[in-house]
């Protein structure tokens, strides 16, 4: 089984509570978003108040739970939004 | 005539964004613009820290423009949105929509400031007149 590290994009408080903009999280290959967001919740405790809430976007647009993740798009993760 | 989005650190002049929709074609121009408000249940501002993730924010805009299109007949859009600091009552988003009669106009541009709310990337931090600062993330409650 190939573990690959997914380059996770945070933003706004999701970035302060990781105290970083970029987070690699370790996956197999083949795993889903929701595979990531137990992932998240594993490596990254920090995040705990947050989860459940999280969004999960691939390549610029909102993520299905069942979308399978490579190295190559780009993932990002963030709170619900609150612009306007 | 070509809708227009903007992501902007810099001051949204509404004129503009105003002048960027009118035509001899249409009979209404309708203007949306957010400000910063200084209370907030019970709760005083004194800024808005805004961030965006801008290539998404880009392509969910383009997405409400395509949405809008799709429900009523619009001559054209332009949507700016502010990010950084920001002081009371400067303009967070102006959002200017134009069409031949008034009744789409207002509906469109009421449609594209609550999907705004709803779907583009870009959040709010408060900036409280105790010093304290605080996301704004609706469904989370974080204190």
């Amino acid at each position: 089984m190939t573990v690959q590290q997914i380059q996770v994009r945070l933003f706004a408080r999701a970035r302060e509570l990781a105290a970083q903009e970029w987070i690699p999280v370790a996956m197999a290959e083949g795993k889903t978003v929701a595979d990531l967001r137990r992932a998240l919740s594993e490596q990254y405790p920090q995040l705990e108040s947050l989860s459940g809430q999280l969004l999960i976007a691939v390549d610029n647009a909102y993520a299905g739970e069942n979308q399978v993740l490579n190295e190559r798009q780009e993932v990002a993760c963030f709170p619900p939004v609150s612009g306007g | 005539m070509p809708d227009f989005i903007s992501i902007t650190e810099q001051p949204i002049d509404y004129s503009a964004t105003t002048e960027r929709v009118r035509s001899n074609e249409c009979g209404a121009v309708v203007l949306f613009m957010g400000t910063v408000r200084e209370m907030t249940g019970g709760r005083q501002t004194v800024a808005l820290d805004y961030e965006a993730y801008p290539e998404m924010a880009q392509q969910t805009l383009q997405q409400l423009i395509t949405e809008t299109r799709a429900q009523w007949p619009v001559h054209a859009i332009a949507i700016e949105h502010r990010v950084g600091h920001l002081s009371l009552g400067e303009i967070s988003v102006a959002i200017a929509v134009s069409s031949p009669h008034r009744k789409e106009a207002f509906e469109a541009g009421r449609f594209l400031i609550d999907r705004l709310k709803e779907i583009v990337p870009i959040w709010k931090k408060e900036n409280w007149s105790d010093g304290t600062t605080e996301w704004e993330h609706p469904e989370i409650k974080t204190k």
